[in-house]
C-alpha cells in the first residue's frame, strides 16, 4: 500500500489567463508506517501536493498511486470516495469545517459518512474526543462556542475518528501554544505508532528533526529533496539557500566555537548527549 | 490576490483599456439604445459594422467574444426562427397551416439576430476590458446627480465595492470547506434532490459562519482606521478623461450621425 508519485503536474486554471503551474514534475515514494515531513518556503506547493494525497486535485499530468487505488488525470470523483475512507487530509485551519450542533455529532459526521452505524460513530466520536485531550463535557456543547484551539482538536478528532490509514495534516498546530502544540504532534506520533502513515506539511524544523523520519522538500513546485531529516538539515549553507530554517539545537551548536561535535546535532537529545561528551572531555 | 476571475475582466493593453471606464460605461448604454434607431438594413450593416470595429479595438482574440455569444446562441436562435415562421407581410415563400415565411419574416429574423448579437459583442467589450472596480466606480459617478435627492451613493458604492472585493474571498472559501468535508465522505455530487439539499448543510453552515466573522473583521479594520461613514472620503483610484476617450465620442457621434442619415423616415 506505499504511497508512489510518477512525473506528477498540477495546473491550476489550466487555458485561462490566470493559468498557474502548481505542482510540475514530482515523483517519489513514500513507506507505509512512515512520518513524512513536507517543507518549503511559502508558495513552494505544500498544500498543492497535499491535496493530491486524496485526489481533492488530480494531477494534470502523471500518475499517483494510493491506497490502492490508482489516480490519474481521468479519474471521476465516483471512484474516490473509497480512497477518502483510507486518506484523510486536515486542511490549514480546519476549524473552519465545523458546522453541527454539538462537538459529538460533528466528529461523528466522517465515520457516518464512511459506513460507521450511528451507534458505532457515536462511540467513536466520544473515543477521540478524549483523545485529542477535551474533556467530555464538551461533547454535548455547540462546537461554535469553543475556543480557537478546542475548536482545532474537535476538527481533527473529526478526522481521525474513522481512522484513515494514512493521515495528512497541513500545518495541523500553526497558531497553536506550544504546549498544545506539543500534545498535537505527540497524538499524530502514537498514531504513527499504532501502525498509520503520517504525512505533515510544517514550517517548524524542530517538528520535523523530533517526529518525521522522511522530508520532502519543495520549492517552485518542485520537489528538490526527499532524504531523512539528518541528510536534508545537514548543509546549513543549502538550507540558507532554500529558504529553510536550521533546527534550534544544530543553530545552537553552531554557536558553541570551541566545542567539537562528532555529528551534527538536531534534537534536544542529541545536542545534550554531544555537550556532555565535550564536557567529560 | 484574486486568483479568480470576477466578471470576465481580462487584463489587457489597447486602445479601450485606456478609454475611461465611465466613457465606457456610457458608451455601451447608448449603443445599446441606438441600435434601436436601426430600422433598414443599411442601418444594421452601420450598427454591425461599428461593433465589430469596437470588437476589433479591444485587440482580443475573437474567442473571447464568442465565449460571449454562446450561452446565448439558443436564445438568439428561437427569438429569430419566431420572428421567421409568424411574422406576416411582403411575399410570401413558404406556407404550412400557421407557419410563413415571408420576406419581412426573412428581414425581422435577420435583424433580431443582428440586434441580439450585438448588443451581447459591445457588452462583453465592457466587461472585458474594465475591472470590477472600475465598473463599479463608474457606476457611482452614473449616480452621483442622485444625491440631490440624498440617495446615499457613496454607501450604495462601498458596499459594490466591498461585495467585489469579497467575491474571491468567498469564492476560496466554499472551494476550501467542500474540500474538507470531501474530505471527510461529504458527497456534494451524488444523489437526489433531497440527498443533495442535505449535503449542502455541511457547506453552508460553516461558510456563514465565516462570512459573518469576515463581515465583523471588515468592519472592525474599517473602524480602526478612522472610517466614520460617507463624509468626505477621498479616492484611491481617480477617473480622468483622456484623448482616448475622445475618440470614444467621435466614434458615437458618427454612429449616431450614420444612423440618422440611412434610416428610413
Ligand atoms: N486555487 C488556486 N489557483 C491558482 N493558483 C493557486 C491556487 N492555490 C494555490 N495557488 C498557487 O500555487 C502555488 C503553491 O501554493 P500552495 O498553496 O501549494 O503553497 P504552500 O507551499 O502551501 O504555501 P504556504 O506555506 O503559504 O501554505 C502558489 O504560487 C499559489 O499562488
Ligand atoms: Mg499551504
Amino acid at each position: 500500500m506505499s504511497i508512489k508519485f510518477e512525473k506528477v503536474g498540477y495546473t491550476y486554471s489550466p487555458d485561462s489567463p490566470l493559468e498557474k503551474l502548481g505542482l510540475q514534475d514530482v515523483s517519489f515514494e513514500l513507506q507505509d508506517g512512515s512520518f513524512t515531513a513536507i517543507v518549503g518556503h511559502t508558495g513552494s506547493g505544500k498544500s498543492t501536493l497535499m491535496q493530491h494525497f486524496n485526489a481533492l486535485l488530480k494531477p494534470t499530468v502523471g500518475q499517483i498511486e494510493i491506497a490502492d487505488t490508482l489516480i490519474t488525470p481521468e479519474t471521476t470523483n465516483k471512484q474516490l470516495k473509497n480512497l477518502r475512507r483510507h486518506v484523510s487530509l486536515v486542511f490549514q485551519f480546519p476549524e473552519a469545517q465545523l458546522f453541527e450542533n454539538t462537538v459529538l455529532d460533528d466528529i461523528a459526521f466522517g465515520p457516518k459518512n464512511f459506513g460507521y452505524s450511528e451507534e458505532k460513530a457515536k462511540e467513536s466520536a466520544q473515543f477521540w474526543l478524549t483523545r485529542v485531550g477535551l474533556p467530555s463535557e464538551i461533547g454535548e456543547r455547540s462546537p461554535f462556542e469553543l475556543s480557537g484551539g478546542q475548536m482545532r482538536r474537535v476538527a481533527i478528532a473529526g478526522v481521525m475518528a474513522y481512522e484513515p490509514d494514512i493521515l495528512c495534516l497541513d500545518e495541523p498546530a500553526a497558531g497553536l501554544d506550544p504546549r498544545a502544540r506539543q500534545q498535537m504532534m505527540n497524538l499524530f506520533v502514537d498514531y504513527q505508532k499504532e501502525g498509520h502513515t503520517v504525512i505533515l506539511v510544517t514550517h517548524n524544523m524542530d517538528d520535523v528533526v523530533n517526529y518525521a523520519d522522511d522530508v520532502l522538500v519543495m520549492e517552485n513546485g518542485r520537489l528538490i529533496k526527499h532524504d531523512s531529516p539528518a541528510e536534508v538539515f545537514q548543509n546549513p549553507e543549502w538550507l540558507r539557500q532554500h529558504y529553510l530554517e536550521e533546527p534550534k539545537a544544530s543553530l545552537f551548536a553552531s554557536q558553541l566555537h570551541n566545542f567539537s561535535f562528532t555529528k551534527q546535532p538536531l534534537t534536544k537529545s542529541d545536542l545534550i548527549k554531544e555537550l556532555e561528551q565535550n564536557i567529560k572531555g | 490576490m484574486s486568483k479568480i476571475l470576477i466578471g470576465r475582466y481580462i487584463a489587457g493593453d489597447s486602445l479601450v483599456y485606456r478609454m475611461d471606464p465611465r466613457g465606457k460605461l456610457l458608451a455601451t448604454i447608448a449603443f445599446i439604445l441606438l441600435i434601436f434607431l436601426a430600422n433598414n438594413p443599411i442601418t444594421y450593416l452601420i450598427v454591425t459594422f461599428f461593433s465589430l470595429l469596437a470588437v476589433l479595438a479591444t485587440g482580443l482574440k475573437p474567442k473571447i467574444f464568442w465565449d460571449g455569444v454562446k450561452p446565448m446562441i439558443w436564445l438568439i436562435m428561437f427569438t429569430s426562427l419566431l420572428q421567421l415562421f409568424f411574422t406576416v407581410g411582403g411575399q410570401v415563400y413558404w406556407q404550412w397551416g400557421i407557419f410563413v415565411v415571408s420576406s419581412y419574416g426573412i428581414t425581422n429574423a435577420i435583424f433580431i439576430f443582428i440586434r441580439f448579437t450585438v448588443i451581447i459583442l459591445i457588452s462583453t467589450v465592457m466587461t472585458v476590458t474594465t475591472m470590477p472596480l472600475e465598473i463599479a466606480d463608474a457606476i457611482e459617478w452614473l449616480l452621483l446627480p442622485l444625491k440631490l435627492f440624498r440617495v446615499p451613493v457613496d454607501k450604495i458604492a462601498l458596499v459594490m465595492s466591498i461585495a467585489l472585493r469579497f467575491v474571491p474571498t468567498l469564492f476560496d472559501e466554499t472551494l476550501k470547506i467542500m474540500n474538507a468535508q470531501r474530505s471527510r465522505g461529504a458527497d456534494f455530487n451524488n444523489g437526489g434532490l433531497v440527498t443533495r439539499a442535505k449535503a449542502i448543510t455541511p457547506l453552508l453552515v460553516p461558510l456563514f459562519i465565516s462570512s459573518l466573522e469576515t463581515a465583523i473583521d471588515l468592519s472592525t479594520a474599517m473602524e480602526s482606521r478612522g472610517y466614520r461613514g460617507d463624509q468626505g472620503r477621498t479616492k484611491f483610484r481617480i477617473l480622468k478623461w483622456s484623448k482616448f476617450d475622445l475618440i470614444n465620442l467621435v466614434y458615437f457621434i458618427l454612429l449616431t450621425a450614420l444612423l440618422i442619415i440611412f434610416r428610413t423616415h
